[in-house]
């Protein structure tokens, strides 16, 4: 290529863009544009928490601290509190009496995930969320425990689009105990508000010995649990 | 000469002058906001990328956007700037991008007419200036729109600026010889120094009477190639090279002062655009038929400004193809090729002048200029291969 192909190349790129071809741009624009959209995301993005319930509604949180422990940041601040055996909010015997994340620290590494012994917090697929003052950094109790539907709240600021706010249950735990032989085909996490007991990925039964994803399909083809619907 | 003077100056003459200069003070501003959004956008399809698309249709009026968040930014005088050059900085850069407009001819019959339209009953040229020493004119505004960016280097008191402001100063210097020559070439066809004087003499057939074809390209070429470097834009952009100086010659600048900058390279590239238009694109002239307002008005206009956006396109095209020369390159581009290229030519159209004008065969005289410009091409590589060896040797001797 000489010193005039490269003119031929931009000019070839410059027709194909002007007819609105090959654009890998997305236009993201806060769901002002008119062809605003966002790029899919990951199964596993490490977004926005959750606090997650049974399906009977009760809280999974018990108030341990592990995930305050274990954050790098220092971002989480628990409290527990003895449940009301009358009223309990958990099933056990404390609960999270206070929760709050601030999100100006949190790096959203998902060790509180990997921490939590009972999949109460887990992550959903959401990080557009530019808070304006110093109050709406720190989320509480109110904004992260799931509603009555299982899926989480929506707070004005927050930008949810379709796909981010399904599957943010403990399957998504990356040290979830499939990778161990005995566990092969047992589900290993517990039931959720909304969701019900989640099958285990295909590749991971019993009567199909574990193997990865063909990468041409890539996860989203396995088992329908891909993002987006 | 601009008819509009001939019979004299009266009120209505000062009148008809102010609205020639308010036009060209507008239509230049508003050229300049649409290059930055023309160039914005071409460069994103070229990139793959969608490009500014929120501030209106199109986001035509990101420009505008812009602007006014400059307007509101802070302006910063950083602690070791002079100030009083520091501030007088942009003002240069921008005054001479705005008078050097307006010796372009916007439009006007040429072909079958003279040139002139008529506003309020009074003939005039479309330019708001017609000096006898247009084309000078010209090069000397160019020429101190480099004190602009070399004053606001030096003054911000920062090595980076100052880098930047020396390599512009070293450039546009080196570039100016080869621009003018090519320049020179246009005048010895077309015997006039008066822009208007040049599109006049282009104004025959269509194409074949320009001095693209008249000068044989390699003028208009190197014009381009010159007038590239000369208004510091890719792939000579060493100026403002953003990876190596942060941000060059106005680094230090903020708010309103930065944004002069921005609009005085942008002015100047409309005003070279334009230029090169007029010295070998006919400028307004071509076609033109139907009745008076389409023959005098529309149609020069339309062909001004389809030759104008042509050039625009070509500058936003090398920007997008083509990757900064090193120093050492730029300086061997312009003193190694184009200079003694623009020289060699030029002396050719001379002989060619002369031959004509004596009754001597064209082709012999041709024949023997070439041979003699051979020869000196010989010589000058020869001397630079000597001058080479010798540098090579020194760096052994020397290590």
């Amino acid at each position: 290529m000489g010193y005039l192909g490269g003119f031929a190349i931009t000019w070839r790129k410059f027709v194909k863009g002007f007819g609105g071809e090959d654009i890998v741009t997305n236009e993201y624009a806060a769901g002002t544009g008119k062809r605003d959209r966002k790029r899919d995301k990951p199964m596993r993005l490490h977004g926005r928490h959750v606090l997650n319930r049974y399906e009977d509604g009760m809280e999974k949180c018990i108030g341990c601290e592990l995930c305050a422990g274990v954050c790098p940041a220092k971002c989480i601040y628990v409290r527990g509190a003895d449940n009301d055996p009358a009223d309990p909010v958990s099933p056990g015997e404390r609960y999270g009496y206070i929760y709050e994340i601030n999100y100006l620290r949190c790096i959203h590494c998902d060790l509180c995930v990997e921490a939590c012994p009972t999949e109460a917090i887990t992550e959903s697929k959401l990080f557009e969320f530019s808070f304006t003052s110093r109050e709406d950094a720190i989320y509480t109790k109110a904004e992260l425990v799931v509603g009555d539907d299982g899926m989480p709240k929506k707070l004005p600021w927050e930008d949810w689009r379709e796909g981010d706010d399904v599957f943010t249950s403990g399957w998504v735990r990356a040290t979830a105990p499939q990778g161990d032989a005995d566990y092969v085909g047992r589900v290993g996490w517990s039931g959720e508000l909304g969701y019900g007991v989640r099958q285990p990925e295909q590749g991971q039964n019993a009567e199909t010995p574990y193997h990865r994803p063909v990468a041409s399909t890539g996860h989203d083809a396995h088992g329908g649990h891909g993002h987006g619907h | 000469m601009d008819p509009l003077y001939a019979d004299g100056v009266d009120l209505a003459v000062v009148l008809i002058t102010l609205l020639k200069v308010l036009v060209a003070f507008v239509f230049l501003l508003v050229a300049t906001m649409f290059m930055v959004w023309f160039e914005r956008k071409i460069i994103a399809d070229m990139q793959h990328r969608i490009g500014p698309n929120r501030a209106g249709p199109w986001g035509i009026l990101q420009t505008l956007a812009d602007g006014t968040k400059l307007f509101f930014k802070e302006d910063l005088l950083p602690d070791k700037a002079d100030r009083r050059v520091f501030r007088l900085a942009p003002v240069l850069a921008v005054v001479p991008a705005f008078l050097a407009f307006s010796i372009i001819p916007l439009g006007g019959n040429f072909t079958d007419g003279d040139g002139t339209v008529s506003i309020f009953g009074h003939r005039t040229f479309l330019q708001l200036a017609d000096p006898p020493v247009g084309v000078l004119f010209f090069l000397a505004m160019s020429a101190i729109g480099v004190y602009g960016i070399m004053l606001a280097g030096w003054s911000s008191g920062s090595k980076y600026p100052l880098l930047g402001s020396v390599r512009a100063s070293a450039q546009i210097v080196s570039y100016e010889a080869a621009l003018g020559l090519s320049v020179a070439a246009v005048l010895l066809v077309t015997r006039t120094l008066s822009t208007n004087g040049i599109v006049a003499a282009q104004a025959g057939r269509f194409i074949v009477d320009w001095n693209l074809v008249v000068t044989g390209v390699v003028p208009a070429v190197i014009f381009l190639i010159a007038g590239t470097a000369e208004l510091n834009r890719p792939p000579f952009d060493l100026v403002e090279a953003e990876q190596e100086l942060v941000g060059g010659f106005n680094t230090e600048y903020s708010s309103i002062r930065f944004a002069l900058f921005f609009l005085a390279e942008f002015m100047n590239t409309v005003t070279m655009s334009a230029l090169i238009v007029t010295m070998f694109l006919g400028g307004p002239s071509g076609p033109v038929f139907g009745p008076e307002v389409l023959r005098s008005w529309f149609l020069p206009l339309f062909w001004f400004f389809l030759k104008l956006v042509l050039f625009l396109f070509a500058f936003v095209w090398f920007r997008g193809t083509l990757p900064r020369l090193r120093y050492d390159q730029l300086m061997d581009l312009g003193w190694k090729m184009l200079i003694p290229l623009a020289l060699g030519w030029l002396l050719l159209l001379a002989t060619i002048r002369v031959a004509q004008h004596e009754g001597w065969p064209v082709p012999i005289a041709m024949a023997i200029a070439l041979v003699v410009l051979v020869g000196a091409f010989g010589l000058l590589n020869l001397s630079l291969r000597a001058a080479r060896r010798n540098r090579e040797h020194e760096a052994e001797v020397y290590v």
